[in-house]
Protein backbone atom coordinates (compact mmCIF):
# COMPACT_ATOMS: atom_id res chain seq x y z
CA UNK A 1 0.00 0.00 0.00
CA UNK A 2 1.77 3.21 -1.20
CA UNK A 3 1.40 6.39 0.97
CA UNK A 4 -1.35 7.87 -1.46
CA UNK A 5 -3.34 5.28 -0.82
CA UNK A 6 -3.42 4.61 2.92
CA UNK A 7 -3.77 8.85 3.81
CA UNK A 8 -4.77 10.25 0.83
CA UNK A 9 -7.13 8.28 -1.04
CA UNK A 10 -9.78 7.90 1.01
CA UNK A 11 -10.36 11.44 1.08
CA UNK A 12 -9.82 11.93 -2.42
CA UNK A 13 -12.46 8.95 -3.36
CA UNK A 14 -14.75 9.58 -1.14
CA UNK A 15 -17.32 12.84 -0.06
CA UNK A 16 -18.44 11.95 2.78
CA UNK A 17 -14.61 11.49 3.84
CA UNK A 18 -13.46 14.95 3.06
CA UNK A 19 -16.69 16.68 5.18
CA UNK A 20 -16.11 14.47 8.26
CA UNK A 21 -12.11 16.09 7.76
CA UNK A 22 -13.15 19.60 7.33
CA UNK A 23 -15.50 19.22 10.24
CA UNK A 24 -12.97 17.59 12.51
CA UNK A 25 -10.27 20.06 11.22
CA UNK A 26 -12.68 23.26 11.85
CA UNK A 27 -13.25 21.29 15.52
CA UNK A 28 -10.19 20.63 16.46
CA UNK A 29 -9.21 24.90 16.02
CA UNK A 30 -11.36 25.63 18.65
CA UNK A 31 -11.22 23.41 20.79
CA UNK A 32 -7.77 22.81 21.47
CA UNK A 33 -7.15 26.51 23.11
CA UNK A 34 -10.23 26.02 24.89
CA UNK A 35 -9.15 22.77 26.58
CA UNK A 36 -5.93 24.02 27.28
CA UNK A 37 -8.10 26.89 29.44
CA UNK A 38 -9.65 24.31 31.12
CA UNK A 39 -7.06 22.65 32.02
CA UNK A 40 -4.96 25.58 33.05
CA UNK A 41 -8.05 26.50 35.21
CA UNK A 42 -8.18 22.68 37.03
CA UNK A 43 -11.49 22.85 35.13
CA UNK A 44 -10.68 19.35 33.42
CA UNK A 45 -13.87 18.00 33.82
CA UNK A 46 -16.17 20.87 33.90
CA UNK A 47 -16.27 20.04 29.81
CA UNK A 48 -17.52 16.40 31.17
CA UNK A 49 -19.80 17.63 32.85
CA UNK A 50 -20.91 19.93 30.36
CA UNK A 51 -21.29 16.99 28.13
CA UNK A 52 -24.00 15.81 30.02
CA UNK A 53 -25.47 18.49 30.64
CA UNK A 54 -26.71 19.80 27.03
CA UNK A 55 -27.79 16.09 26.66
CA UNK A 56 -31.91 17.35 27.59
CA UNK A 57 -31.52 20.21 25.14
CA UNK A 58 -30.47 18.32 22.40
CA UNK A 59 -33.30 15.77 22.81
CA UNK A 60 -35.91 17.79 23.01
CA UNK A 61 -34.61 19.50 19.55
CA UNK A 62 -34.55 15.70 18.56
CA UNK A 63 -37.47 14.93 19.59
CA UNK A 64 -39.50 18.49 17.86
CA UNK A 65 -38.01 18.11 15.18
CA UNK A 66 -36.28 15.10 14.35
CA UNK A 67 -32.55 14.97 13.39
CA UNK A 68 -31.95 18.25 12.54
CA UNK A 69 -29.39 20.36 13.64
CA UNK A 70 -30.24 23.41 13.69
CA UNK A 71 -33.48 22.33 16.82
CA UNK A 72 -30.60 19.89 18.21
CA UNK A 73 -27.76 22.77 18.32
CA UNK A 74 -30.27 25.26 19.51
CA UNK A 75 -31.81 23.11 21.95
CA UNK A 76 -28.30 22.02 23.02
CA UNK A 77 -27.18 25.48 23.48
CA UNK A 78 -30.13 26.62 25.73
CA UNK A 79 -29.64 23.53 28.12
CA UNK A 80 -25.82 24.17 28.57
CA UNK A 81 -26.64 28.00 29.28
CA UNK A 82 -29.25 27.11 31.69
CA UNK A 83 -27.18 24.72 33.49
CA UNK A 84 -23.81 26.85 33.66
CA UNK A 85 -26.44 30.35 35.10
CA UNK A 86 -27.68 27.90 37.60
CA UNK A 87 -25.27 26.36 39.16
CA UNK A 88 -23.43 29.90 39.12
CA UNK A 89 -26.14 31.18 40.96
CA UNK A 90 -26.73 28.60 43.23
CA UNK A 91 -23.08 28.91 43.86
CA UNK A 92 -23.36 32.70 44.34
CA UNK A 93 -26.64 32.60 46.55
CA UNK A 94 -25.96 29.59 48.69
CA UNK A 95 -23.43 27.98 50.57
CA UNK A 96 -22.85 24.92 48.11
CA UNK A 97 -19.15 24.94 46.43
CA UNK A 98 -19.59 25.40 42.51
CA UNK A 99 -18.38 21.84 41.93
CA UNK A 100 -21.56 20.76 43.79
CA UNK A 101 -24.16 22.63 42.35
CA UNK A 102 -22.37 21.82 38.70
CA UNK A 103 -22.52 18.46 39.20
CA UNK A 104 -26.46 18.59 40.49
CA UNK A 105 -27.59 19.92 37.76
CA UNK A 106 -25.59 18.02 35.52
CA UNK A 107 -27.12 14.77 36.97
CA UNK A 108 -30.39 16.18 36.83
CA UNK A 109 -29.80 17.49 33.20
CA UNK A 110 -28.32 14.10 31.93
CA UNK A 111 -30.78 11.86 33.40
CA UNK A 112 -33.69 14.08 32.16
CA UNK A 113 -32.26 13.87 28.52
CA UNK A 114 -32.25 10.37 28.69
CA UNK A 115 -35.72 10.43 29.54
CA UNK A 116 -36.61 12.02 26.96
CA UNK A 117 -34.23 10.35 24.17
CA UNK A 118 -36.08 6.74 25.58
CA UNK A 119 -39.72 7.58 25.70
CA UNK A 120 -40.08 9.05 22.09
CA UNK A 121 -37.11 7.64 20.74
CA UNK A 122 -34.90 4.56 20.00
CA UNK A 123 -31.65 3.29 21.04
CA UNK A 124 -30.13 3.99 17.87
CA UNK A 125 -31.23 7.75 18.22
CA UNK A 126 -29.50 7.84 21.78
CA UNK A 127 -26.29 6.31 20.10
CA UNK A 128 -26.58 8.90 17.86
CA UNK A 129 -26.52 11.94 20.46
CA UNK A 130 -24.44 10.20 22.53
CA UNK A 131 -21.53 9.78 20.35
CA UNK A 132 -22.04 11.31 17.17
CA UNK A 133 -21.79 11.16 13.20
CA UNK A 134 -18.45 12.60 11.66
CA UNK A 135 -19.35 10.29 8.47
CA UNK A 136 -22.69 12.27 8.02
CA UNK A 137 -22.14 16.11 8.01
CA UNK A 138 -24.26 17.67 5.74
CA UNK A 139 -23.37 21.67 4.45
CA UNK A 140 -25.32 22.95 7.56
CA UNK A 141 -23.13 21.10 9.76
CA UNK A 142 -20.06 21.96 8.29
CA UNK A 143 -21.02 25.46 8.07
CA UNK A 144 -21.85 25.35 11.85
CA UNK A 145 -18.30 23.67 12.78
CA UNK A 146 -17.02 26.65 11.15
CA UNK A 147 -18.56 29.00 12.41
CA UNK A 148 -18.41 28.14 15.79
CA UNK A 149 -14.36 27.46 15.47
CA UNK A 150 -14.07 30.87 13.86
CA UNK A 151 -16.25 32.44 17.10
CA UNK A 152 -14.37 30.62 19.34
CA UNK A 153 -11.02 32.07 18.02
CA UNK A 154 -12.02 35.14 17.73
CA UNK A 155 -13.73 35.48 21.53
CA UNK A 156 -10.62 33.67 22.45
CA UNK A 157 -8.57 36.84 21.29
CA UNK A 158 -10.85 39.45 22.71
CA UNK A 159 -11.04 37.96 26.19
CA UNK A 160 -7.32 36.53 26.24
CA UNK A 161 -5.74 39.10 28.48
CA UNK A 162 -8.16 39.21 31.21
CA UNK A 163 -8.71 35.44 30.89
CA UNK A 164 -4.85 34.53 31.43
CA UNK A 165 -4.55 36.77 34.34
CA UNK A 166 -7.41 35.40 35.95
CA UNK A 167 -5.97 32.12 35.95
CA UNK A 168 -2.39 33.82 37.15
CA UNK A 169 -3.39 36.62 39.60
CA UNK A 170 -7.46 37.18 39.92
CA UNK A 171 -7.36 39.72 42.82
CA UNK A 172 -4.49 41.52 40.73
CA UNK A 173 -6.79 41.35 38.08
CA UNK A 174 -9.54 42.45 40.20
CA UNK A 175 -7.64 45.46 41.42
CA UNK A 176 -6.54 46.77 37.63
CA UNK A 177 -9.96 46.20 36.11
CA UNK A 178 -14.01 44.93 35.39
CA UNK A 179 -13.10 42.18 33.07
CA UNK A 180 -12.65 39.32 34.63
CA UNK A 181 -15.60 38.06 35.39
CA UNK A 182 -17.08 38.76 32.23
CA UNK A 183 -14.37 37.28 30.75
CA UNK A 184 -15.15 34.17 32.67
CA UNK A 185 -18.74 33.99 31.30
CA UNK A 186 -18.10 34.58 27.72
CA UNK A 187 -15.41 31.33 28.30
CA UNK A 188 -17.91 28.91 29.77
CA UNK A 189 -20.04 30.13 26.95
CA UNK A 190 -17.19 28.90 24.23
CA UNK A 191 -16.65 25.73 26.21
CA UNK A 192 -20.72 25.09 25.61
CA UNK A 193 -20.97 26.28 22.01
CA UNK A 194 -17.38 24.05 21.07
CA UNK A 195 -19.37 20.86 22.84
CA UNK A 196 -22.41 21.56 21.07
CA UNK A 197 -20.95 21.92 17.84
CA UNK A 198 -18.25 18.53 18.93
CA UNK A 199 -21.51 16.43 19.33
CA UNK A 200 -23.15 16.83 15.44
CA UNK A 201 -19.47 15.24 14.52
CA UNK A 202 -18.51 13.20 17.55
CA UNK A 203 -21.48 13.20 19.67
CA UNK A 204 -21.57 14.84 23.90
CA UNK A 205 -19.69 12.59 25.27
CA UNK A 206 -16.56 11.98 22.84
CA UNK A 207 -16.89 16.21 22.34
CA UNK A 208 -14.82 16.70 25.76
CA UNK A 209 -11.77 14.22 24.72
CA UNK A 210 -11.00 16.38 21.58
CA UNK A 211 -10.87 19.60 23.98
CA UNK A 212 -9.26 17.61 27.16
CA UNK A 213 -7.18 14.74 25.56
CA UNK A 214 -4.64 17.10 23.30
CA UNK A 215 -4.77 19.89 26.00
CA UNK A 216 -3.40 17.31 28.78
CA UNK A 217 -0.61 16.44 26.34
CA UNK A 218 0.61 19.76 25.51
CA UNK A 219 1.47 20.21 29.00
CA UNK A 220 4.35 17.72 28.66
CA UNK A 221 5.85 19.37 25.70
CA UNK A 222 5.62 23.31 26.10
CA UNK A 223 6.28 25.24 29.21
CA UNK A 224 4.19 28.22 28.26
CA UNK A 225 1.25 29.02 27.55
CA UNK A 226 1.50 29.79 23.96
CA UNK A 227 3.36 26.71 23.20
CA UNK A 228 0.82 24.87 24.43
CA UNK A 229 -2.18 25.66 23.06
CA UNK A 230 -0.30 25.66 19.15
CA UNK A 231 0.88 22.19 20.48
CA UNK A 232 -2.53 21.18 21.70
CA UNK A 233 -4.23 22.41 18.11
CA UNK A 234 -1.95 20.45 16.42
CA UNK A 235 -2.61 17.08 18.29
CA UNK A 236 -6.09 17.92 17.62
CA UNK A 237 -5.83 18.11 13.89
CA UNK A 238 -3.54 14.93 13.80
CA UNK A 239 -5.52 13.13 15.62
CA UNK A 240 -8.77 14.20 13.64
CA UNK A 241 -6.75 13.08 10.10
CA UNK A 242 -5.19 9.93 11.87
CA UNK A 243 -8.27 8.79 13.55
CA UNK A 244 -10.25 9.19 10.09
CA UNK A 245 -7.91 7.24 8.07
CA UNK A 246 -7.75 4.26 10.70
CA UNK A 247 -11.69 4.24 10.98
CA UNK A 248 -11.85 4.31 6.78
CA UNK A 249 -8.63 1.58 7.05
CA UNK A 250 -9.64 -0.90 9.63
CA UNK A 251 -13.41 -0.20 9.92
CA UNK A 252 -13.71 1.43 13.43
CA UNK A 253 -16.92 3.62 14.47
CA UNK A 254 -14.79 6.97 13.26
CA UNK A 255 -15.66 9.43 16.38
CA UNK A 256 -14.09 6.74 18.89
CA UNK A 257 -11.09 6.53 16.16
CA UNK A 258 -10.53 10.45 16.58
CA UNK A 259 -10.69 10.28 20.58
CA UNK A 260 -8.62 7.15 20.64
CA UNK A 261 -5.65 8.45 18.30
CA UNK A 262 -5.82 12.03 20.63
CA UNK A 263 -5.28 8.79 23.26
CA UNK A 264 -2.46 7.63 21.88
CA UNK A 265 -1.09 10.83 21.35
CA UNK A 266 -1.67 11.46 25.73
CA UNK A 267 -0.36 7.90 26.13
CA UNK A 268 3.27 9.06 24.07
CA UNK A 269 3.71 12.59 25.12
CA UNK A 270 3.33 11.07 29.07
CA UNK A 271 6.03 8.89 28.06
CA UNK A 272 8.56 10.99 26.05
CA UNK A 273 7.64 14.47 26.26
CA UNK A 274 10.34 16.80 27.55
CA UNK A 275 8.69 18.32 30.88
CA UNK A 276 7.70 15.82 32.89
CA UNK A 277 7.18 12.86 30.79
CA UNK A 278 7.86 9.27 32.47
CA UNK A 279 11.42 8.30 30.33
CA UNK A 280 13.28 11.70 31.00
CA UNK A 281 12.16 11.14 35.12
CA UNK A 282 13.21 7.48 35.23
CA UNK A 283 16.73 8.03 33.18
CA UNK A 284 19.53 9.25 35.82
CA UNK A 285 20.22 12.57 34.92
CA UNK A 286 23.31 14.22 35.90
CA UNK A 287 22.69 17.84 36.70
CA UNK A 288 23.51 21.15 36.05
CA UNK A 289 26.41 23.57 37.07
CA UNK A 290 24.23 25.79 38.19
CA UNK B 1 13.74 75.80 53.57
CA UNK B 2 12.49 73.37 50.73
CA UNK B 3 11.01 74.58 47.82
CA UNK B 4 7.29 73.02 47.37
CA UNK B 5 7.58 70.15 45.70
CA UNK B 6 5.88 70.92 42.43
CA UNK B 7 5.39 67.03 41.00
CA UNK B 8 3.66 65.94 43.87
CA UNK B 9 1.15 63.06 42.78
CA UNK B 10 0.59 61.32 46.42
CA UNK B 11 -2.72 61.14 47.25
CA UNK B 12 -3.98 61.69 50.69
CA UNK B 13 -5.62 58.58 52.47
CA UNK B 14 -8.65 59.44 54.68
CA UNK B 15 -10.38 57.10 57.00
CA UNK B 16 -13.77 58.35 58.57
CA UNK B 17 -15.41 56.39 61.73
CA UNK B 18 -14.15 53.88 59.65
CA UNK B 19 -15.23 49.78 60.67
CA UNK B 20 -14.19 46.95 58.94
CA UNK B 21 -15.24 43.60 59.20
CA UNK B 22 -16.39 39.97 58.66
CA UNK B 23 -19.75 38.81 59.52
CA UNK B 24 -20.53 42.04 61.21
CA UNK B 25 -17.60 40.92 63.48
CA UNK B 26 -15.70 44.50 63.06
CA UNK B 27 -11.70 43.42 62.29
CA UNK B 28 -11.04 47.31 62.38
CA UNK B 29 -13.31 49.24 64.91
CA UNK B 30 -14.20 53.09 64.60
CA UNK B 31 -11.23 54.11 62.93
CA UNK B 32 -10.31 58.06 62.05
CA UNK B 33 -7.23 59.32 60.94
CA UNK B 34 -5.69 60.73 57.82
CA UNK B 35 -3.00 59.90 55.81
CA UNK B 36 -0.76 62.66 54.41
CA UNK B 37 0.09 62.72 50.48
CA UNK B 38 3.05 61.64 49.84
CA UNK B 39 3.19 59.78 53.21
CA UNK B 40 5.44 56.34 53.90
CA UNK B 41 3.55 55.03 56.51
CA UNK B 42 3.91 51.57 58.71
CA UNK B 43 1.33 49.73 59.81
CA UNK B 44 1.75 47.38 62.88
CA UNK B 45 0.15 45.51 65.74
CA UNK B 46 -0.13 42.28 66.77
CA UNK B 47 -1.57 39.25 64.63
CA UNK B 48 -5.67 39.52 64.41
CA UNK B 49 -4.99 43.49 64.48
CA UNK B 50 -6.84 44.36 61.62
CA UNK B 51 -4.13 45.68 59.19
CA UNK B 52 -4.84 43.71 56.07
CA UNK B 53 -8.19 44.59 56.61
CA UNK B 54 -7.18 47.85 56.54
CA UNK B 55 -5.58 47.60 53.30
CA UNK B 56 -8.03 45.53 51.71
CA UNK B 57 -10.65 48.71 52.50
CA UNK B 58 -8.18 51.41 51.08
CA UNK B 59 -7.54 48.97 47.73
CA UNK B 60 -11.38 49.32 47.32
CA UNK B 61 -11.58 44.59 47.97
CA UNK B 62 -13.50 44.88 50.74
CA UNK B 63 -16.78 47.55 51.67
CA UNK B 64 -17.00 48.41 55.23
CA UNK B 65 -19.40 48.00 57.48
CA UNK B 66 -19.65 51.58 58.49
CA UNK B 67 -18.49 54.50 57.76
CA UNK B 68 -15.73 55.16 54.72
CA UNK B 69 -12.27 55.41 53.71
CA UNK B 70 -11.93 58.01 50.96
CA UNK B 71 -8.27 58.40 48.73
CA UNK B 72 -8.30 62.35 48.13
CA UNK B 73 -6.18 63.96 44.63
CA UNK B 74 -5.77 60.25 42.92
CA UNK B 75 -6.05 59.63 39.26
CA UNK B 76 -8.85 57.12 39.16
CA UNK B 77 -8.14 53.73 40.53
CA UNK B 78 -4.64 54.92 40.59
CA UNK B 79 -3.64 52.63 43.60
CA UNK B 80 -1.71 49.37 43.30
CA UNK B 81 -2.09 46.67 46.34
CA UNK B 82 0.40 43.70 47.00
CA UNK B 83 -1.53 41.29 49.31
CA UNK B 84 0.44 39.41 51.93
CA UNK B 85 -0.23 36.12 50.24
CA UNK B 86 -0.10 36.77 46.70
CA UNK B 87 -2.86 34.46 45.28
CA UNK B 88 -0.79 33.58 42.11
CA UNK B 89 -0.90 30.47 40.64
CA UNK B 90 2.50 29.55 40.62
CA UNK B 91 2.01 26.64 38.15
CA UNK B 92 0.64 28.58 35.72
CA UNK B 93 2.94 28.42 32.33
CA UNK B 94 3.30 32.09 32.07
CA UNK B 95 7.29 33.88 31.88
CA UNK B 96 8.69 36.45 34.19
CA UNK B 97 8.15 39.00 31.84
CA UNK B 98 4.41 38.89 31.30
CA UNK B 99 3.33 38.42 34.56
CA UNK B 100 5.63 41.60 35.04
CA UNK B 101 4.49 42.85 32.11
CA UNK B 102 0.49 43.27 33.07
CA UNK B 103 1.65 46.27 35.42
CA UNK B 104 0.86 48.06 32.69
CA UNK B 105 -2.44 46.79 31.93
CA UNK B 106 -3.84 50.35 32.76
CA UNK B 107 -2.03 51.41 29.69
CA UNK B 108 -2.62 48.39 27.11
CA UNK B 109 -5.96 47.54 29.13
CA UNK B 110 -7.75 44.87 27.10
CA UNK B 111 -6.43 45.39 23.51
CA UNK B 112 -3.95 48.06 23.74
CA UNK B 113 -1.10 47.26 22.00
CA UNK B 114 2.50 46.42 23.38
CA UNK B 115 4.88 48.99 21.98
CA UNK B 116 8.86 49.18 21.97
CA UNK B 117 8.75 51.83 24.81
CA UNK B 118 6.90 49.47 26.98
CA UNK B 119 9.24 46.58 26.56
CA UNK B 120 11.80 48.99 27.34
CA UNK B 121 9.99 50.09 30.52
CA UNK B 122 9.34 46.19 31.46
CA UNK B 123 13.23 45.26 31.32
CA UNK B 124 13.98 48.58 33.28
CA UNK B 125 11.92 47.63 35.88
CA UNK B 126 13.19 43.68 35.92
CA UNK B 127 16.83 45.33 36.00
CA UNK B 128 15.43 47.42 38.91
CA UNK B 129 14.82 45.19 41.08
CA UNK B 130 17.71 42.18 39.84
CA UNK B 131 15.72 40.16 37.88
CA UNK B 132 17.89 40.65 34.19
CA UNK B 133 18.30 37.70 32.56
CA UNK B 134 14.88 36.13 34.22
CA UNK B 135 12.52 37.08 31.33
CA UNK B 136 11.65 34.07 30.11
CA UNK B 137 11.78 31.89 33.24
CA UNK B 138 8.16 30.13 34.13
CA UNK B 139 6.81 31.32 37.56
CA UNK B 140 7.06 28.02 38.61
CA UNK B 141 10.55 28.24 38.57
CA UNK B 142 11.17 30.93 41.07
CA UNK B 143 12.06 31.08 44.39
CA UNK B 144 9.83 32.92 47.21
CA UNK B 145 12.54 35.92 46.82
CA UNK B 146 12.35 35.75 43.31
CA UNK B 147 8.76 36.02 42.80
CA UNK B 148 8.77 39.02 44.95
CA UNK B 149 11.34 41.11 43.26
CA UNK B 150 9.05 40.42 39.96
CA UNK B 151 5.65 41.40 41.77
CA UNK B 152 7.80 44.36 43.24
CA UNK B 153 8.97 44.93 39.43
CA UNK B 154 5.21 45.04 38.24
CA UNK B 155 4.17 47.69 41.21
CA UNK B 156 7.03 49.71 39.24
CA UNK B 157 5.08 49.40 36.20
CA UNK B 158 1.75 49.90 37.79
CA UNK B 159 3.04 53.71 38.41
CA UNK B 160 0.31 53.97 41.26
CA UNK B 161 0.25 57.00 43.44
CA UNK B 162 -1.04 54.93 46.15
CA UNK B 163 0.98 51.66 46.85
CA UNK B 164 -0.14 49.31 49.55
CA UNK B 165 2.28 46.62 50.82
CA UNK B 166 0.81 43.73 53.02
CA UNK B 167 4.09 42.06 54.79
CA UNK B 168 6.25 42.61 51.53
CA UNK B 169 9.15 41.45 52.93
CA UNK B 170 7.82 38.30 55.16
CA UNK B 171 10.24 35.05 54.47
CA UNK B 172 12.86 37.40 52.21
CA UNK B 173 16.44 37.21 52.70
CA UNK B 174 18.60 40.30 53.82
CA UNK B 175 19.87 40.57 50.40
CA UNK B 176 16.71 40.46 48.55
CA UNK B 177 14.68 42.54 51.35
CA UNK B 178 17.44 45.50 51.37
CA UNK B 179 16.80 45.67 47.12
CA UNK B 180 13.19 45.79 47.66
CA UNK B 181 13.25 48.61 50.36
CA UNK B 182 15.85 50.61 47.79
CA UNK B 183 12.91 50.44 45.37
CA UNK B 184 10.78 51.76 48.22
CA UNK B 185 12.90 54.62 49.03
CA UNK B 186 12.26 55.50 45.76
CA UNK B 187 8.82 55.39 45.95
CA UNK B 188 8.69 57.57 49.06
CA UNK B 189 11.29 60.49 46.82
CA UNK B 190 8.70 60.14 43.92
CA UNK B 191 6.24 61.52 46.32
CA UNK B 192 4.03 58.84 46.25
CA UNK B 193 1.63 57.43 49.55
CA UNK B 194 2.71 53.98 50.99
CA UNK B 195 1.07 52.12 53.54
CA UNK B 196 2.96 48.98 54.73
CA UNK B 197 2.18 46.76 56.73
CA UNK B 198 5.22 44.96 58.81
CA UNK B 199 6.58 43.17 61.68
CA UNK B 200 9.69 44.31 61.51
CA UNK B 201 10.29 47.04 64.34
CA UNK B 202 14.30 47.91 63.88
CA UNK B 203 12.92 48.50 59.81
CA UNK B 204 9.74 50.79 60.77
CA UNK B 205 12.34 52.84 63.28
CA UNK B 206 14.53 52.92 60.41
CA UNK B 207 12.75 53.43 57.53
CA UNK B 208 9.16 55.01 58.21
CA UNK B 209 8.24 58.34 59.47
CA UNK B 210 4.82 57.45 60.58
CA UNK B 211 3.75 54.81 62.19
CA UNK B 212 -0.26 53.53 63.03
CA UNK B 213 -0.29 50.83 65.66
CA UNK B 214 -3.41 49.10 65.56
CA UNK B 215 -5.12 46.73 67.63
CA UNK B 216 -8.64 46.45 66.03
CA UNK B 217 -8.73 49.77 67.69
CA UNK B 218 -6.53 52.70 66.77
CA UNK B 219 -3.54 52.32 69.87
CA UNK B 220 -1.37 54.92 68.29
CA UNK B 221 -0.84 56.97 65.33
CA UNK B 222 1.60 59.28 64.71
CA UNK B 223 5.89 59.93 64.10
CA UNK B 224 6.93 56.39 65.22
CA UNK B 225 9.40 57.57 67.78
CA UNK B 226 5.90 58.94 69.16
CA UNK B 227 3.89 55.34 68.78
CA UNK B 228 6.85 52.81 69.12
CA UNK B 229 6.88 53.01 73.11
CA UNK B 230 6.79 49.88 75.43
CA UNK B 231 3.31 51.53 76.89
CA UNK B 232 1.65 51.49 73.47
CA UNK B 233 3.33 48.15 72.46
CA UNK B 234 1.70 46.66 75.60
CA UNK B 235 -1.81 48.48 75.62
CA UNK B 236 -2.02 46.99 72.09
CA UNK B 237 -1.06 43.22 73.17
CA UNK B 238 -3.69 43.55 75.63
CA UNK B 239 -6.70 44.67 73.18
CA UNK B 240 -6.48 41.88 71.14
CA UNK B 241 -8.95 38.66 71.64
CA UNK B 242 -10.56 36.51 70.05
CA UNK B 243 -14.06 37.08 68.32
CA UNK B 244 -16.65 37.10 70.41
CA UNK B 245 -19.86 34.99 69.06
CA UNK B 246 -22.14 36.76 71.05
CA UNK B 247 -21.02 39.82 70.83
CA UNK B 248 -23.54 42.52 71.24
CA UNK B 249 -24.78 45.17 68.84
CA UNK B 250 -21.75 47.67 69.18
CA UNK B 251 -22.63 50.42 71.91
CA UNK B 252 -21.00 53.16 70.37
CA UNK B 253 -23.36 52.89 66.85
CA UNK B 254 -26.56 52.31 69.54
CA UNK B 255 -25.42 55.14 70.79
CA UNK B 256 -24.99 57.19 67.85
CA UNK B 257 -28.43 55.90 66.40
CA UNK B 258 -30.49 57.85 69.13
Amino acid sequence: MTFYDFAIAPFAEFEFMRRALVGCLALALGAGPVGVFLMLRRMSLFGDAMAHAILPGAAIGYLAAGLSLTAMTIGGLVAGFTVVLLAGLVTRATALKEDASLAAFYLISLALGVTIVSLKGSNIDLLHVLFGSVLALDDAAMILLAAMASITLVVLAIIYRPLVLECVDPSFLKSVSRAGGPAHLAFLALVVMTLVGGFNALGTLLSVGIMMLPAAAARFWAIELTGMICVATLIGLLSSVSGLILSYHLGLPSGPAIILSAGVAYFASLAFGPHGGLVLRLLPQRHLEA
Amino acid sequence: MNAPLTHARGAAIRFTDLTLGYDRHPAVHHLSAKVEAGGLVAIIGPNGAGKSTLLKAVAGALAPLSGHVSVEGARRRAIAYLPQLAAIDRTFPICVFDLVATGLWRRTGLFGGFSRTDRDAVSQALAHVGLTGFERRTIDALSGGQLQRALFARLMLQDADVILLDEPLTAIDTKTAADLLDVLRGWHAEQRTILAVLHDMNLVRDLFPHTMLLARELVAYGRTDDVLTQANLARARHMIEAFDEAAHICEHDKAAAQ
